[in-house]
């Protein structure tokens, strides 16, 4: 299938960058503004969704297995998370108002998007946005297989 | 206002899906569901769920949308007549 238009690429090439930029911020901000790391991981899937569908002629083999070790690393690092917390209870916040990393209290009321508070939860986020972000993708690849695994 | 907005919303999320399922072209039908659901993301938007209106407007214009396309490319574009 060599029949993707110029148009096309040029404006996945213009919306690479955009995308890219929309979901990390979903993600970063997920503990501060509506979104999280589904939400965001789904914007930067899409980003995989639209070079698979523009640029699938031009790369040999489909790189799914990067997606795959993604995908546990995203696994991995939620349920050790949710396992450090476990002096008290499971899924236990044992960062928050320590003054360290992601440590200060969350500031009452409209803020300009203080990122450094909430403990553990932006963390719980960037786990979940590389996890979604990673199956979606893999599902996308695997889809866009020819029957015997390979490219199309 | 609001009322009014909803109703005009709503009234086209109805009219697009009844004109993706009598569609013959299945790519005109794909094009529909991504507008039915970009009107529904809007009407989550109006009804104070701005989390569930970029969850929407991700997976049901964005991703459904390029899963359709490729099974589409993968079977025939018109519908079949006989059933």
């Amino acid at each position: 299938m060599n029949d993707v238009s110029l148009i096309v690429k040029v404006v996945a090439y213009i919306l690479i960058v955009p995308v890219f930029i929309f979901g990390s911020y979903v993600i970063l901000h997920g503990h501060l503004s509506p979104g999280g790391g589904f939400a965001g991981g789904a914007i930067l899937a899409t980003l995989v969704a639209m070079l698979v569908i523009t640029f699938r002629d031009d790369f040999k083999e489909n790189p799914h297995e990067i997606f795959s070790i993604l995908e546990c690393i995203g696994m991995i690092f939620f349920i050790l998370l949710a396992f450090f917390g476990l002096s008290s209870s499971f899924f236990h916040n044992f960062l928050v108002n320590l003054n360290g990393l992601f440590g200060k209290p969350v500031h009452f009321g409209v803020n300009p998007g203080y990122l450094n508070t909430a403990g553990v939860i932006p963390l719980m986020n960037m786990a979940v946005g590389i996890e979604v972000f990673s199956a979606l993708s893999l599902i996308v690849l695997m889809l866009s297989m020819r029957y015997g695994g390979e490219r199309k | 206002m609001f009322e009014i907005i909803e109703m005009i919303i709503l009234l086209g999320v109805i009219c697009t899906s009844v004109a993706a399922m009598l569609s013959k072209d299945l790519l005109v039908s794909v094009v529909l569901l991504a507008a039915m659901s970009l009107l529904l993301s809007l009407e989550f938007y109006i009804l104070h769920a701005p989390d569930v209106a970029i969850a929407e407007a991700a997976i049901g214009a964005g991703l459904s949308t390029a899963i359709y396309i490729m099974a589409i490319n993968k079977t025939d574009r018109w519908e079949n007549e006989n059933g």
